[in-house]
């Protein structure tokens, strides 16, 4: 099996769906002859052309709304959002029209649309090219929320992003782009969406993340059990519906519950998580439920120091980990 | 009255910890000031901490064996005569507000969690009948983690239930707690004197005796017995016993041949295969049979189910796959769970005779007794050397009485009696 990084996979998806199905197309800004910023559409336009590659105007309302118009008519867009940052013009069109389209129209009509989108920071992207988002979608039935953390899962789950019938947003972690590599295989297959993944089994402490921070906690991981903590480890991957069952049995498996993301921590994706332990999972708990995140302030800092102390990263999981171990 | 804290105290300079070694007293007992109170050992010293208060000891919050931090709270006394003891303790200790400055600091930062327990430790100590104050905490503060728990249960080799204990204790939670005092009352007014062991009373042991107290105290045991003439099931046996094993791997035991024994005369009087429940009796459909498995220094009661419609060899196999299981620790709750009636193979400790105290809530008990050769009057004329068995019976007499019984084992042993090669199958 090849080792690839994690943008590769993204790119290999994209194209084998486009190879399967001539409805699915690509438009973003800069996603044909350039290749998107980050080149996760290198090589389409060349190979699909530019009815198939679509460059667009900067305007992401425009973006989200031609997305959904072709995918209600029957066509299977994916759309890029240059930096997840830039979804907001888009809001309206993702929040008011694509997620309800089946719903207001009584399944006459439904909206096959996946929107790509890098989010994340540790790369001094500092406020526009740095937030994570998912957050402000994670309230809409109607929409699904898919953030991977490995190569494998990322062709996985774009495949089954792009086969599904409703709305997906596709959030990629640019830091994990060429940070993060992993075995792929070259035949086709899909994941299940709404689908979480132990990444690690283990007996004391859990820690349940998404995203990057899955493999944060792993490095993190991996030093503890030289110190006899046995850390069991689930990776959310999609944050919105959440995989209710797989929380519920890691929480339940350990009793100590570290949960993790690098958004800001008050009405983030883990707040949801905490609110489903709590409901489920009392008699089983051994310790508060512990909660890292970002902290909050209204965006990611530029400076170095103040970035690194905005962002989670392998020492502060760790230390959390400890101390929820000890308690 | 006033609660007072006692504090791991300053046992030399350098030292930043002690560990309770011994405690001297224990909760409810009445102190004087400078009474010791307990032994610690540090890396430098072993000393006494001796009481700041009179008193009557509260709590205990160390355990035996915990490492306290210095100033860290130990246990707890309820001072009596309010007045008195604070006109002396500023005599003494000359700056009570010094004193209560560092108790405030204390609690707030060090704020001992020996008795906070979270809700994974109440459900598995609930679960399990742990006395969690047995337990030590090697959380935060000495807190008491669910793996501490889980070790206690492992090491206790308490495997997920009670041994005989098994159905009443959990059906029966409320009740059974209660009985657990006076089964535990006896033990505390032995007087102890030197050289004596005290064996804390834990787990299986306790599940066995709240058990034993409970069937003993609520069922009106009636004893019988019955001689049985074994003799041709003693041959046959013995002619096949060596193949047997070689063949299936274990051993063909006589007590498989009076389980299944046992099973038809079930079957044949269902009476006996019935529990009381108040303001009932439930007879069981099912047939499965307790057997008693003892291990060094515990009992426990696992079941072959639905017995009569197994085969002896089957039987044989359960039995000898329970008894592995029993001394690997392995055994699991459902292993011991739906027995409706006992058989105990008292005959392997070379008992004769003995009088079964009833599993509860079934409705008997029957004790296999020690095969022995015994001069044996025959068809009135002349005397032989037979294979004797006593079969003991002890029974529930609000479910059943004399008449009933004596049918059933006139059934067994007569079943037992016709045992041999032409009449019974192994397979």
């Amino acid at each position: 099996m090849a080792v690839i990084s994690y943008i590769d996979a993204v790119t290999m998806a994209i194209r084998e769906e486009m190879e399967r199905d001539p409805k699915v197309f690509v438009l973003g800004e800069d996603v044909g002859k350039k290749g998107g910023v980050f080149k996760a559409t290198q090589g389409l336009y060349e190979q699909f052309g530019e009815e198939r590659v679509i460059d667009t105007p900067l305007a992401e309302s425009a973006i989200a709304g031609v997305g959904i118009g072709a995918a209600m008519y029957g066509m299977r867009p994916i759309a890029e959002m240059q930096f997840a940052d830039f979804i907001m013009p888009a809001v309206n069109q993702i929040i008011s029209e694509a997620a309800k389209i089946r719903y207001r129209s009584n399944n006459d009509w439904n909206c096959p649309l996946v929107i790509r989108a890098p989010y994340g920071g540790g790369v001094h992207g500092a406020l526009y090219h740095s937030q994570s988002v998912e957050a402000v979608f994670a309230h809409q039935p109607g929409l699904k929320i898919v953030m991977p953390s490995t190569p494998y899962d990322v062709k996985g789950l774009l495949k089954a992003a792009i086969r599904d019938n409703d709305p997906v947003l596709f959030f990629e972690h640019k830091r994990a782009y060429r940070l993060i590599k992993g075995e792929v295989p070259a035949e086709d297959y899909t994941l299940p969406i709404g689908k979480a993944d132990v990444k690690r089994e283990g007996e004391d402490i859990t820690v349940i993340t998404y995203g990057l921070c899955v493999h944060f906690a792993l490095q993190a991981a991996e030093k503890l059990a030289g110190d006899g903590i046995s850390s069991h480890i689930l990776d959310l991957r999609t944050v919105y519906p959440l995989d209710k069952e797989a929380i519920i049995e890691a929480a339940a498996k350990t009793g100590k519950v570290l949960l993790v993301t690098e958004d800001n921590k008050e009405g983030s994706i883990i707040g949801e998580v905490a609110a489903i332990i709590a409901e489920h999972c009392l008699f089983d708990l051994d310790a508060p439920i512990k909660r890292l995140a970002g902290p909050d302030v209204p965006a990611m800092p530029y400076a170095p120091t103040m970035e690194k102390f905005f962002m989670v990263h392998p020492e502060k999981i760790e230390k959390a980990m400890r101390e929820l171990a000890e308690f | 009255m006033a609660i007072e804290q006692i504090k791991m105290p300053q046992l030399g300079e350098s030292v930043t910890e002690g560990t309770i070694s011994n405690w001297l007293v224990k909760v409810g007992d009445r102190v004087n000031k400078y009474d010791p109170l307990a032994e610690v050992m540090t890396d430098k010293v072993n000393a006494e901490v001796p009481s700041s208060y009179s008193g009557v000891i509260k709590e205990l919050i160390a355990a035996e064996g915990d490492t306290i931090a210095v100033g860290e709270i130990i246990c707890s006394i309820e001072t009596e005569g309010g007045e008195v003891v604070t006109a002396e303790a500023p005599a003494v200790e000359s700056k009570p507000e010094a004193l209560e400055g560092t108790a405030d600091s204390v609690s707030a930062a060090v704020r001992p969690n020996k008795a906070r327990y979270s809700p994974a430790v109440l459900k598995l100590s609930q679960e399990h009948g742990i006395d969690l104050t047995r337990v030590s905490g090697t959380g935060a503060g000495g807190r008491i983690t669910r793996k501490d728990v889980l070790q206690w249960i492992s090491a206790a080799g308490e495997k997920a239930a009670a041994p005989a204990a098994g159905q009443a204790v959990s059906q029966e939670k409320g009740q059974s707690a209660v009985l657990n005092q006076p089964a535990a009352v006896p033990a505390a007014n032995v007087p102890l004197a030197a050289g004596d062991i005290e064996i804390p009373v834990t787990g299986i042991r306790k599940a066995i005796a709240a058990n034993m107290v409970r069937s003993k105290h609520e069922v009106p045991h009636a004893w019988m017995m019955v001689e049985v003439d074994a003799t041709n099931l003693v041959e046959y046996r013995n002619s096949i016993k060596d193949e047997f094993k070689e063949k299936e791997g274990f051993n063909l035991t006589f007590f498989a041949f009076f389980v299944k024994a046992v099973a038809q005369g079930l079957k044949e009087f269902p009476q006996m295969n019935s529990m009381w429940a108040g303001d009932k009796i439930i007879r069981k459909k099912d047939i499965n049979i307790s057997i008693a498995v003892a291990t060094d220094d515990a009992l426990f009661v696992p079941v072959i189910k639905n017995a009569d419609e197994k085969t002896i060899k089957g039987i044989a196999r359960e039995i000898s796959e329970l008894a592995v299981k029993v001394r690997n620790g392995k055994l699991k709750a459902e292993d011991m769970q739906g027995g409706t009636f006992t058989v105990n193979n008292t005959g392997s400790f070379g008992s004769v005779q003995s009088m079964g105290i009833i599993n509860y809530p079934q409705a008997a008990i029957l004790q296999v007794e020690s095969i022995v050769k015994r001069p044996v009057v025959m068809n009135d004329s002349m005397i032989a050397v037979r294979d004797m068995v006593n079969l003991c019976m002890s029974l529930d007499h609000r479910v059943l009485d004399g008449l009933v019984c004596g049918r059933f084992l006139a059934r067994v042993k007569e079943i037992i009696e016709n045992m041999s090669k032409s009449t019974i199958s192994i397979y």
